[in-house]
């Protein structure tokens, strides 16, 4: 049993992991653009599925998969879409996804399929450990990692709850905020951190409000990834793959 | 144990709390203060006196023969939640909430609202107690009841149009959500219906189980007896877990919701969660909703902006399951027709939400027959409707339209 984002971590001791949605704007045009980040020197990818009631995101991140969703995205395009990347690059391919989709999916069927398809976890935004009592003993049968979100408000014993529970990395929460990018990343980031750390958290991927390279390099000094989603759906937005990938190398040389 | 000792946070396999961990500590610090508050006398008393100087409680019981003839003769009586301030069963919560967030030292309140109601009486709350207001309203609802926005900006509220996903309830209550998360830390999120993460199921419930309590002793101080049968609509279904709670545990007292079937639900324009949904997540807790096979929320649709919501709440889901009530649907048609006909043999005017509830009830006449005793939560009034249902009648003059 092993978790390929924990071994991919170790290996490059900081990492970049960049989010993009599935099905934005098409199916295969978010597979060129994930393959696009990896080759923009992105460590570990996080597919989004897009979902009609994402209360964790901002508005670049809504209006994206409100695209895909009318464009006709379907969950199984989500395994598919890990299927083809992890045929293609070489880094662990993490999806995230709200909860109800998986569950109607059938969630062991969910986690067979996505360990089939080369995946390596899920991070759940609306589930917390309490809840997640079915998708741990999958991902536990699978070989999955398990990516649970921590945050500035969470107690201690929360925080060490989120730790013990994850696998791969715990999310922590840079802010007191949903997805977006920030002008300044929270104080209340490195303070986070340090009490994950203090709880036992080995591997920490810090995320939200997280847009430019300088933002990086600084989550970087103290998180062991730095995780951005935003900053890279408004470039395939505006620019296509060609901005994505000056987005990312821009925030890749923050490492 | 008794029906109604359920505390949550699970209904069988109902409720729970899948909301991102960022609002975990404010959902366990509203526990912890409602817990306080649930036995602490001096919390009751000022809720006590708030419903009785200022909501008008108790509400009145009418009992409604002329109506009644067109539901077999059974005999019909209204919780009169219609008579309340601010127009409906909402100001309950409310006044409760609005007292806990003033306990919890938040300075702001925000609130979804579909029909406008709860919008109005979260704004009313806010007034009353000198908090900051925020409604969050689909841009959708904003349009089909702007006297409510006009309501609540004149309480001094900010209404936020929702522009996102459906613009209606569902969407409203998703950006609530997300203002939350961005600012717990002064912010009670004022929701008002029993769904949602725990403990706003159990909460909502205790607020609203006024009514039953009312209503179940008036029933049998008037009639001598129970209720046959306690019919009310339901969304979310506030008013309906509101006056049923009380008769939970009286076997003999049939407990009948009522969904909006919209255009039918025969068709895919409808919000009849319960009748043709399936279990899932939506909006923190674990329920019934309307959903596509890849468990994506399919937009509802009612007449009713109250009642057009894709879930249900959690303890709903679980009476259902267990045979305690049962749920129907009521189509826009057989609503607007049983509005029309209470204000035309009674005098009374209801909200088009209540409507279906009182359609229900001519339905259980019918079925029941005359011995039957039929007691329905009015549970709002319809001056917000007017528009709408002008519309829908034709009764407009050209010139006044």
């Amino acid at each position: 049993m092993s978790s390929q984002v924990e071994a991919a971590i170790s290996a490059k001791g900081k990492v970049l992991i960049g989010y993009l949605p599935v099905g934005f704007p098409t199916l295969q045009e978010s597979i060129e653009a994930a393959v696009a980040l990896v080759e923009s020197g992105i460590d570990i990818l996080e597919l989004g599925v897009p979902y009609s009631d994402p209360v964790m995101d901002g508005l670049v991140i809504q209006e994206a998969t409100q695209v895909a969703l009318s464009n006709g995205f379907k969950l199984a395009h989500a395994i598919e879409a890990v299927k083809q990347v992890t045929a293609r690059v070489d880094i662990p391919v993490l999806l995230m996804t709200y909860f109800n989709p998986v569950i109607q999916y059938g969630v062991d069927k969910f986690a067979t399929d996505l360990a089939a398809a080369g995946g390596a976890g899920l991070i759940t935004p609306d589930l917390i450990p309490d809840e997640a009592g079915e998708w741990l003993s999958a991902a536990e049968k699978h070989d999955l990692d398990r990516v649970f979100l921590a945050a500035p408000s969470s107690t201690d014993e929360r925080l060490a709850q989120a730790v013990k529970y994850s696998r791969g990395f715990v999310y922590a929460v840079s802010t007191m905020g949903i997805t977006g990018a920030r002008q300044d990343v929270d104080v209340a980031a490195k303070t986070l951190v340090a009490r994950l750390r203090a709880v036992g958290a080995t591997h920490v991927g810090v995320g939200v409000g997280i847009s430019t390279g300088t933002q990086v390099s600084e989550v970087l000094t103290y998180g062991d990834g730095a995780i951005v989603g935003s900053a890279l759906v408004k470039a395939l937005n505006d620019g296509g793959v060609s901005e994505l990938r000056t987005v990312a190398s821009e925030l890749a040389e923050g490492k | 144990m008794a029906l109604r000792d359920e505390l949550g946070p699970y209904f069988g396999e109902y409720g729970g709390r899948f909301v991102p961990e960022s609002l975990i500590a404010a959902l366990d610090e509203l526990s912890a203060a409602y817990e306080l508050a649930k036995h602490d006398p001096s919390f009751q008393r000022e809720l006590a006196d708030l419903h009785r100087t200022y909501t008008g409680r108790p509400s009145i019981i009418t009992e409604v023969p002329r109506f009644a003839e067109h539901g077999g003769g059974a005999r019909i009586f209204l919780k009169r939640e219609d008579l309340n301030h601010t127009g409906s069963h909402k100001i309950n919560n409310v006044l409760g909430q609005a007292l806990l967030a003033k306990r919890l030292g938040k300075t702001r309140i925000i609130a979804e609202t579909g029909a406008g109601q709860h919008g109005v009486a979260s704004a009313t709350a806010a007034a009353l107690f000198g908090l900051e207001c925020v409604v969050y309203m689909g841009e959708v609802d904003t349009e089909r009841q702007a006297l409510n926005v006009a309501r609540m900006r004149l309480l001094g509220a900010t209404v936020v149009p929702v522009t996102t996903g459906s613009r209606t309830l569902k969407d409203a209550i998703n950006e609530a959500l997300r203002d939350w998360v961005a600012n717990v830390e002064t912010t009670h999120y004022l929701l008002g219906t029993v769904a949602g993460p725990h403990p706003f199921p159990v909460m909502v419930r205790d607020f609203h189980k006024i009514i039953g309590e009312e209503a179940r002793e008036q029933m049998l101080e008037i009639t001598g007896q129970l209720p046959t049968a306690v019919a009310a609509c339901v969304g979310g279904g506030s008013n309906a877990i509101g006056i049923f709670h009380a008769f939970l545990d009286d076997p003999t007292v049939g407990l009948y919701g009522f969904e909006a079937a919209g255009r039918g639900v025969d068709t895919p324009e409808h919000a009849a969660t319960l009748t043709m949904g399936r279990p899932g997540v939506l909006h923190g807790a674990r329920s019934y909703m309307l959903q596509d096979a890849d468990g994506q929320t399919i937009e509802s649709h009612s007449i009713s902006a109250g009642l057009d919501y894709p879930g249900v709440g959690p303890e709903h889901s679980w009476l259902n399951d267990i045979g305690r009530a049962h749920y129907r649907p009521i189509t826009d048609a057989e609503a607007m027709d049983a509005l029309r006909l209470l204000a035309r043999t009674e005098g009374i005017i209801p909200a088009i939400e209540t409507a279906h509830g009182l359609a229900g009830a001519l339905q259980l006449g019918k079925e029941l027959g005359p011995e039957a005793i039929i007691l329905v939560n009015n549970s709002g009034r319809g001056d917000k409707d007017m528009e709408t249902a002008a519309k829908y009648f034709g009764i407009l003059d050209g010139g006044a339209a």
